[in-house]
């Protein structure tokens, strides 16, 4: 039943109590009370909106950074990712299987302020062997919604 | 010179054929020419996914236009697919059609259903048919000079078809028996003892059965048991599927029917004359949805199952009472407390409220007093859709 509620808000955060009850057919305070319990074991980790900022001029700049890292004796890449997860800059960090070992998503507002990042922040620290940054050109696609205008299902008015 | 009753010169002998003459018109086309003129309306009248193909689904059509796939297939279809449709059946319901002589892949389960019918009706034969049902099973039958006795379901039974009643109208005339489940217009799905009650009487009176599961992928709660896998019925069953459920594909028009050697070579013969073959495009997608259409098809569902869920409540809460429907993708309440016939009730539910949804009397005698609500639409014009239905029962009811 859980895994039903999860489903319905990873789609739509905005779904209410009532209407999921309804969509599961389950009772609305069996269903209130199974989320503030996932909200409490941190299965839920927050509610988030996918906006198009460059449809509002909100001048964003995204980088997706490799980060080849000396893995650490005893923690192996662990430690490494919490120096880097720590700061707010990095918005996803991901260990990865591959020609590197950290991706890095980095959001500033100027391109020059990611490569003070990168360049301060995240090559020094120890056991980072090297980056590489990618700046981010145009986004298509997000959390499975395209950008670009939703393709429009035209039906027929009525059929039997 | 021949004159018609007007006085008029007449250009033709009476153009129309009686056969076509004894088809019943449409009766609902003033509804269908109303809902043509208006806009913004909410429809819940639509029978077909409003998802569209999934995309790797058209992506192997696309590619197989570029590659240069634009020619004739063989009459009974593309080796492939009808091997691949084998394996389907044998993997979901443990039947083993051989591809080469007893599968026919069909311009979907419409030309399957006219097929089927021309191939084993003679003048006269009757064909027994569940009431309500989807609008094309008596006419086809019609079509192939045969005579449709219809069987009334009814809500209290969860419109499922009773073998009773299907025994009490067998006659020496009789030759098909003729069904549908999951059903359009009802959302009924026939559990495994129903169908095997079903089986049972076709056996007893060597009856076919005309088996249409184009819905059989669109269950909720209940596992879709094939008419044709029960003991002694694959002989016997004319088993017609298809893609437009399942798979989103209405529009590819692709269809198979499944059945012994001497009726798939009798309907391949009608369809090699008619029809030649299905269009090699739709072919070609239909493989690609077999081969890796399961996932699409699973989330579609689930989708489905949601807004069945809040429907099927919303309806009887505002005062329509509703059987839950187990299949397909449709709700189909009583509106008898309007004290309205079903077409008034959808014609006054467009005009006032801009919502449509299709008089149970298309589908019908015993459709009366039922609307059909197809819920393959957006949760929230599902929810958009029931207020305004509250708004116009509890006006209508007030009166």
């Amino acid at each position: 039943m859980i895994k039903d509620i999860l489903k319905i808000l990873e789609n739509d955060a905005r779904t209410t109590t009532k209407q999921i009850a309804a969509m599961t057919g389950t009772p609305s305070a069996e269903v209130a009370k199974l989320i503030k319990q996932a909200e409490k074991d941190r299965i839920i980790l927050k509610y988030k909106t996918v906006i198009s900022w460059d449809k509002v001029g909100d001048e964003q700049v995204w980088a997706l950074i490799e980060v080849k890292v000396t893995p650490q004796k005893d923690v192996g890449f662990d430690s490494i990712a919490e120096r880097i997860y720590r700061f707010s800059q990095a918005r996803t960090v991901y260990l990865v299987s591959g020609t590197y070992d950290l991706l890095v998503v980095v959001v500033d507002k100027t391109e020059h302020r990611v490569a003070d990042f990168v360049s301060q922040k995240l090559a020094p620290i120890e056991g980072v062997q090297g980056t590489v940054t990618h700046f981010l050109l145009k986004r298509y696609k997000e959390d499975g919604e395209t950008l670009e205008g939703k393709e429009e299902v035209k039906r027929q008015p009525v059929t039997l | 010179m021949l004159i018609t009753s007007k006085g008029q010169p007449k250009k033709y002998r009476n153009p129309i054929s009686q056969r076509i003459n004894r088809l019943s018109p449409s009766g609902i086309r003033r509804f269908f020419d109303l809902l043509a003129s208006m806009e913004e309306v909410i429809s819940l009248g639509i029978g077909e996914p409003d998802f569209v193909t999934p995309w790797h689904i058209r992506e192997a059509a696309i590619s197989s236009l570029e590659k240069g796939y634009t020619m004739y297939t063989p009459n009974s279809g593309m080796p492939e697919l009808r091997q691949e449709l084998s394996r389907y059946l044998k993997d979901n319901y443990n039947l083993a059609y051989d591809p080469d002589s007893e599968l026919l892949i069909t311009v979907g389960v419409s030309e399957g259903l006219d097929l089927a019918m021309r191939a084993v009706l003679d003048p006269g034969d009757e064909v027994i048919i569940p009431d309500p049902c989807y609008v094309s099973y008596d006419s086809c039958v019609i079509l192939a000079g045969g005579t449709p006795v219809m069987v009334p379901t009814y809500q209290e039974n969860n419109f499922e078809i009773s073998p009773a009643d299907i025994e009490s109208r067998i006659t020496g005339r009789t030759k098909v028996i003729l069904i549908g489940y999951p059903a359009n217009p009802t959302g009924a799905v026939l559990g495994q003892a129903k169908l095997t009650q079903i089986a049972e009487v076709a056996r007893r009176h060597q009856l076919l059965v005309i088996s249409d599961e184009i819905y059989a992928k669109l269950v909720y709660g209940i596992e879709h048991t094939c008419l044709a896998s029960l003991p002694e019925m694959k002989e016997r069953t004319i088993l017609l599927g298809g893609f437009s459920k399942a798979y989103a594909m209405t529009g590819w028009r692709i269809g198979y029917a499944a059945g012994s050697k001497e009726i798939i070579a009798a309907m391949t013969k009608i369809h090699q004359y008619t029809m030649l073959c299905a269009s090699i495009m739709g072919q070609v997608a239909a493989i690609e949805a077999l081969k890796s259409g399961e996932a699409s098809t699973t989330e579609m569902v689930e989708e489905y199952n949601r807004r069945r869920l809040v429907i099927v409540k919303g309806l009887n809460n505002i005062g329509l009472p509703c059987f839950e429907p187990r299949g397909a993708f449709y709700a189909f309440p009583s509106i008898k407390g309007t004290g309205m016939t079903s077409e008034k009730f959808a014609e006054r539910l467009l005009i006032e409220e801009k919502v449509a949804v299709v008089p149970g009397s298309a589908f019908g005698q015993h459709g009366e007093g039922y609307v059909r609500c197809c819920y393959a639409t957006s949760l929230a014009d599902i929810e958009e859709a029931l207020s305004r239905m509250k708004r116009f029962v509890a006006k209508h009811q007030a009166k």
